[in-house]
């Protein structure tokens, strides 16, 4: 029988795992440190501010586990194309494939260890100050210092924003002052949206009747694009809105310019909370 | 011929069939889209809207005779359903609107100010600053452009109402003006920040979700 004659080149040739170790090995070390070095370089979300540079190194460290494993799936695949190809002439099958337990164990070991080094990392990382990511009402990951706690109010579709230390003053566009740490406050007024702030590393739900906390530290004056990442109605694409980190002087001109440009609504707002319940309105279903 | 030769004949013939049909329906579905409406302008810089807003706007104008509408009066002053409307850049637009509807309330007292004008705006000749939340009979707002225009609303005990649209002055009615400035060409959307689609979940189903209705575009070119 063809199948079980032991002259196959497989089982003549005992050398193929350490050849493709060797070869996995080899390229690992020469490609995972460029890969990651060239990641670097463009991997989302950029470098303007600490949540956002946290992300980018937490990437590069996905990006040197994850780029050994693909040289592995792709080293054996070429390998085996090159070295078991059905030569001209050759009809008969390769030989069976048993199972190994040592390459099953070292497998099983090696990815579990990926995987739990990531987990442990991730965790790690996400405890630091939340990684920009939204809390909930009550955060587990509070980064020290003073906070400017500024709130986000999700409508259909239009996200505005209030700021309690400035009396509750509430504005159409988001600008933030460069250096400080802020204390976002996420919420929304009807359905599900997402406040995504792309360049500053932050997204965090707006759900209505919740207050989503998420924190992130500025670097220096820049400008950012605002997304509502949750697909929320007609012009959900739609809703976007460009922000600005400015210097404390022009923050502080600005908060002035804006709280005698909103003088006349302020009266109507309601006072400063950490979610909202609009009243039913008249027609609505 | 062999069966082979027309079996393949057949196949193509299919592929090209359907390749055909999808391309038809892609073709239609990319071209077609609302009406849009572009006014007669005085000059480039200059151009005037003449606006009606109604609770309900009737069998004649939409198969959803019960949705709350938009409506902009025609060079023919003809009042047509049409939200996309044609503006050129960097232009005045002056805007007439009246409005024919009781009060909705707005979900966020914040945007009863008015935003983004050239001067004031003014409801039955007297400006507007702010109105109080629970006032609003709609919005115009474009919010890509910082416009927002609060829409006063006619009174719950108005003597005259108008049921179904097109209405008429004599119907009663509140009037409010307000200029805008188009700024660089553009496509953007405006819409209705009240939740005033009646019978819809949270006043915000229907005619608010719909092109034609609460909401459309203004095409700056």
């Amino acid at each position: 029988m063809a199948a079980a004659a032991p002259s196959t080149r497989a089982a003549r040739d005992p050398s193929h795992g350490r050849r493709l170790i060797g070869a996995w090995i080899l390229l690992s070390v020469i490609l995972t440190p460029i890969v990651v070095w060239l990641a670097g370089k463009v991997i989302p979300p950029g470098n303007k501010t600490h949540q956002a540079s946290e992300q980018v190194f937490d990437n590069q460290w996905i990006v040197a586990v994850s780029t050994p494993v693909a040289l592995l799936m792709i080293a054996f695949f070429l390998y085996t194309l090159i070295v078991f190809r059905a030569r001209d002439g050759e009809l008969r099958d390769g030989p069976p494939i048993r199972g190994d337990a040592r390459i099953q164990i070292t497998w099983i070991v090696i990815t579990s260890a990926a995987v739990l080094t990531l987990a442990v990392f991730g965790t790690y990382e996400l405890l630091q100050n939340g990684a920009g990511g939204g809390q909930g009402p009550d955060p587990v990951a509070v980064p020290s210092g003073s906070k400017l706690p500024v709130q986000v109010i999700g409508q259909q579709w239009e996200f505005t924003y209030r700021y309690p230390t400035y009396g509750g003053l509430e504005t159409p566009h988001l600008v933030l002052p460069a250096d400080r740490q802020i204390e976002l406050h996420v919420t929304s007024l009807d359905a599900i949206h997402s406040f995504w702030a792309y360049e500053l590393g932050v997204k965090a739900d707006a759900n209505p009747g919740v207050d989503n906390v998420a924190y992130v530290k500025l670097k220096s004056p820049t400008t950012f694009h605002i997304h509502c990442a949750e697909l929320c109605g007609l012009w959900h694409g739609y809703m976007f809105d460009t922000g600005k980190v400015v210097s404390q002087s022009d923050f502080a001109a600005w908060i002035k310019q804006q709280q005698a440009q909103f003088q006349p609504v302020s009266q109507y707002l309601p006072r400063y909370a950490r979610s909202y319940y609009p009243d039913p309105q008249r027609r609505a279903g | 011929m062999g069966s082979r030769g027309w079996k393949a004949i057949c196949v193509a013939g299919g592929v090209l069939v359907v390749a055909t049909a999808i391309g038809f329906y892609i073709g239609g579905w990319a071209t077609s889209g609302p009406a849009s409406f572009t006014p007669a302008s005085q000059s480039s810089r200059s151009v005037n809207l003449t606006i009606q807003t109604v609770a309900a706007i009737g069998p004649k104008l939409s198969p959803n005779p019960s949705w709350v509408s938009y409506l902009i009066r025609d060079n023919s002053n003809q009042w047509r359903r049409t939200t996309v409307w044609k503006l050129p850049a960097h232009a005045l637009v002056h805007v007439t609107l009246y409005n024919f509807d009781g009060a909705s309330g707005l979900r966020n007292p914040f945007l009863g100010a008015p935003q983004g004008l050239v001067g004031s705006e003014r409801v039955d000749g007297k400006v507007l600053t702010a109105m109080p939340p629970d006032q609003p009979s709609h919005t115009f707002a474009v919010p890509e452009l910082g416009i927002l225009v609060p829409i006063a609303p006619v009174a719950d005990d108005a003597k005259n109402p108008c049921d179904v649209a097109p209405c008429q002055l004599s119907s009663d009615h509140r009037t409010i003006t307000f200029t805008f400035r188009t700024g660089k060409p553009g496509h953007y959307r405006w819409q209705c920040f009240v939740p005033c689609a009646a019978g819809w979940l949270y006043g915000f189903g229907g005619p608010m979700q719909s092109l034609g209705y609460m909401d459309g575009f203004v095409n700056v070119v």
